[in-house]
């Protein structure tokens, strides 16, 4: 079936897979927006034990999905994987140890004996809630501001400064996106609250916590979107692969790619909708809404970036170097033989669902974070 | 390609170490524990006997424990292959990726999705909802096992691919030549062996430690006979794959079993040498003696090494300096091979930029003909194919030793279990107790075998570690090695504190 597709045919499959993989990242990011939503939310050790158990079933799962989204970049596009990690070193090791540390605290946090203390775990769910969604959000701004690299002709990578990705952090448009998703994460996490916990006190101020946000959120990213449609965008001459700035390339690819826009579009109205149900309309279900929209929109910027001949990691240091779907790609064999693998995915998805209702049929109340009877974190 | 400094590639080397080395601390007990716990919860459906859910209950508390860290280390060696070894990740990421990749898809999801429903689904699944999902937690550990060691078996022993010189990499041209190649399929079936016999020890030695104490002991004696027998099963499984690892190890990198051996001079029905002291004056090619002292099995190793008690078994002045009598090539041959195939990738590439297709048919085929000797081009003596020999030899004999002990720990624990009564043998409770590290430091020492032992190679043949590094300032990775240690150790302290009070809080304790 995958062997009659050609190179690019595959390279744009995976590309979308990685889209959707992404999307799908955005969206269980909730964890990290719980996770600095822990005090906020909370009037006693009750309630934010309420907090850290319900965000603690799913933690993994976010885990699982950095990982994975790690492993097929690794396969489908290793030159980005060779060039950005080896690169942009400060910034990815900086992402791990803030994800190192939130591994740890929700199952060591409450144990007796547990060395530096519940608060200290606290705080590390903390840093991994906001700085590690600021620096993911930093390091995916540079798709669109561009990395310091200079590729050789063996495709060796280095980097043009010694600062190693922190660079990124001089440019101010890269402030946009990880402010925009800092508030989206914690927005997404509300609702995952909402729907899960039943606890009026905690739903009252989550719901309170959400309309804030979105008020915080919004400016961030309509001013992110603006700058994105709006910007000269990198792009690539299929024939010659030639790499050169195009005058709102991004705006133009979704117009180009109708359906991609409309992705985009329907995308944020599914979250706006789904934050006005939950605000002005009381409703507790809406963290489905909230992920489908969430996906939606991660997606269609990440498909903006990578189809349509754009280049997905510019390089400001050497235009040519500038990686795209077609320069950075696995072999047709090995894409087509992960191709086979992505089958999976599906089946994978219909597992995670079916567990997860299993799980979230019964909401988490005080009477069971409270009895002796369950494990708890 | 150029060679890059020594202090950076030995940081690189280091911080890559350092993260496996505390990864392995953690995934073992985790392999082995999930099937353990498996069993015990098994033994509750069947019984319904409550005594087994708690005793399942607690050491699932411990695993949970364990399983936390060994996830965080595990994330972070997944992504240094791009943040310290890039011109790596690029020369065979065609092909290292995918098997990370399928681990992701096929592994990891099973793990974590179903580690939720084990924790937190007593009282929200069915019993044998419950059941499985333990079960699939245990399937998913083994299965990410399983893709990891691909990966690993075959930077060993590279297949299944072809050198492409447009790209300048390493294409992959069969997945299952690289998912089944005899190497990691050995690798794979040594290393979960390995943590079955750590996860086996472990529950031996608690359950041992709570029956000197006199708490628990019912529940602590039962959890002795599955440790027990799951553990002789294992650790006889574990002394077969490991007789099959070195038969692989023999036919792709005998200068890896060379020192493992000592083994200087080869020879033809060769020896093993049980116990030794490496003569720390001896140099590759003189005629010091190769130990101050040692014990030696003969014939072994020919048989260990090709199943073959005559068999030819080279060593290192055979494939340092070569050997014609037995086709052994010497390295220095293997070198200038080696840079006619760079220089044929360069020439290549000159003759593409000219347009000049004569130029570059003639150059790729000379750079296939001695592709398989690539990494040589980059080495500077003949001398460096030659890994560090001392803690190569003492790590293969420290692991070796330490098998065989588990083998008869289990063996003696399991008779007093069922045919006497262990409570009164205390000096053997507290040797199964004082176990427990031996576990550990055999593992550490099977891992620095395949690893040091695989030096100079990121990729054997094909890759010296010296071109296969990240292009950093070596100050960058000598901060992030101690930002890792220092974070690696804390969180190991904390586990150790933890687990040591959840083991105090007993089997009737909290969870």
């Amino acid at each position: 079936m995958f062997e009659n597709l050609s190179l690019h045919e595959l390279q744009i499959y995976w590309w979308i897979i990685i889209s959707l993989l992404g999307g799908l990242f955005v969206f269980i990011m909730f964890v990290q927006g719980g996770q600095t939503l822990l005090n906020q939310l909370s009037d006693n050790e009750t309630e934010k034990t309420m907090l850290v158990n319900s965000l603690g079933r799913k933690w993994e799962l976010g885990f699982t999905t950095l990982v994975l989204f790690g492993g097929a970049l690794f396969a489908a596009f290793p030159l980005f994987y060779a060039t950005s990690f080896g690169g942009a070193y400060w910034v990815w090791l900086a992402i791990l140890f803030t994800f190192i540390i939130q591994a740890v605290s929700y199952e060591y946090r409450t144990k007796a004996d547990n060395f530096l203390g519940a608060k200290t775990y606290e705080t590390f769910l903390a840093i991994n809630g906001y700085l590690g969604t600021f620096l993911l959000g930093a390091a995916i701004s540079t798709f669109f501001s561009g990395a310091a690299f200079v590729l050789d002709d063996n495709n060796f990578v280095s980097w043009s400064v010694s600062t190693r990705g922190l660079e990124a952090l001089l440019v101010w448009q890269n402030y946009l996106l990880p402010f925009a998703m800092i508030f989206l994460v914690r927005i997404i996490g509300g609702m995952y609250f909402l729907n899960n916990i039943d606890h009026e006190p905690i739903r009252a101020k989550t719901r309170l916590m959400v309309k804030r946000n979105i008020l915080m959120f919004l400016p961030f990213f309509l001013a992110f979107t603006a700058w994105v449609l709006l910007k000269d965008g990198y792009a690539y001459d299929p024939e010659t692969l030639k790499v050169g700035l195009v005058p709102m390339k991004h705006l133009t690819n979704f117009v180009e790619m109708p359906a991609v826009g409309a992705m985009f579009v329907i995308g944020v109205v599914m979250v706006l909708v789904a934050v006005f149900n939950s605000v002005y309309r009381a409703k507790n279900c809406c963290i489905f809404t909230m992920g489908i929209g969430t996906v939606l929109t991660v997606m269609a910027l990440l498909l903006n970036v990578g189809l349509n001949g754009t280049v997905f990691y510019p390089s400001v240091s050497d235009l040519q170097s500038s990686l795209t779907i077609v320069n950075s790609s696995g072999s047709h064999y090995t894409l087509m033989a992960m191709s086979y693998a992505s089958l999976m995915v599906p089946f994978v998805l219909a597992y995670i669902a079916y567990v997860w209702y299993a799980m979230d049929r019964v909401k988490i109340t005080e009477e069971e974070i409270t009895s002796s009877g369950e494990h708890h974190y | 390609m150029e060679t890059m400094g020594s202090e950076l590639v030995n940081w690189s080397r280091g911080q890559f170490a350092l993260t496996a080395m505390y990864h392995f601390l953690f995934v073992p007990l985790t392999l082995g524990l999930s099937f353990i716990v498996a069993i015990m919860e098994t033994i509750y459906v069947k019984t319904g006997d409550e005594k087994w859910k708690k005793i399942t209950r607690f050491w699932m508390t411990l695993f949970a424990i364990n399983f936390a860290i060994g996830v965080a280390t595990g994330l972070i060696m997944e992504f240094e292959f791009g943040t310290n070894w890039s011109n790596y990740s690029w020369f065979v990421g065609d092909i290292f990726g995918a098997p990370l990749a399928v681990e992701g898809i096929l592994a990891f999801f099973m793990e974590s999705t179903f580690f939720a429903v084990m924790f937190f689904g007593w009282n929200k699944v069915s019993k044998g909802f419950h059941l499985l999902s333990t079960w699939l937690v245990a399937v998913g550990s083994n299965l990410s096992a399983f893709w990891i060691l691909v990966a690993n078996g075959w930077m060993q022993y590279p297949v299944g691919m072809a050198f492409n010189p447009d790209t300048v990499r390493n294409e992959m041209a069969s997945f299952w030549d690289v998912a089944l190649s005899p190497v990691a399929v050995a690798k794979f079936l040594h290393t979960i062996g390995s943590g079955y016999v750590i996860g086996a020890l472990f529950v031996v030695a608690i359950s041992a430690w709570f029956i000197l104490k006199g708490r628990d002991v019912i529940e602590a004696k039962r959890s002795m006979v599955v440790g027990a027998s799951f553990g002789l099963l294992v650790s006889i499984f574990l002394a077969v794959s490991g007789d099959e690892s070195a038969y692989q190890v023999a036919q792709h990198q005998p200068v890896k079993l060379a020192a493992m051996e000592g083994l200087y001079k080869g020879e033809e029905r060769a020896g093993i040498v049980a116990w030794g002291v490496l003569n720390p004056e001896k140099q590759i090619g003189d005629d010091r003696p190769e130990f101050l002292g040692d014990i030696t099995i003969p014939y072994a190793l020919s048989f260990l090494g090709y199943h073959d008690v005559d068999a030819f078994v080279p060593g290192l002045d055979d494939l340092v300096y070569g050997n014609p009598e037995y086709n052994i090539e010497s390295a220095t041959s293997k070198m200038v091979k080696g840079r006619i195939a760079v220089e044929a990738l360069t020439a290549y590439k000159a003759a593409k930029k000219a347009g000049d297709d004569a130029g570059m048919a003639a150059a790729n085929e000379k750079l296939q003909q001695y592709m398989p000797y690539f990494g040589y081009g980059y080495l500077d003596k003949p001398t460096d194919i030659v890994p560090p020999i001392a803690i190569t030899f003492y790590s293969f004999h420290v692991m070796v030793g330490l098998g065989i002990w588990f083998i008869v720990l289990f063996l003696i624990v399991l008779y007093l279990l069922m045919a006497n009564d262990i409570t009164r043998f205390r000096k053997m409770l507290w040797l199964s107790l004082l176990s427990i590290p031996l576990g550990y430091i055999a593992a550490e020492a099977g891992w620095i075998v395949a690893e040091v032992g695989r030096q100079p190679w990121a990729i054997q043949d094909l890759m010296p570690v010296g071109i296969a590094a990240t292009q950093i300032d070596a100050g960058n990775v000598q901060i992030s090695f101690w930002l890792f240690a220092i974070l690696f150790t804390a969180l190991l302290i904390a586990e150790i504190k933890i687990m040591l009070r959840q083991i105090a809080l007993g089997i009737h304790g909290g969870h």
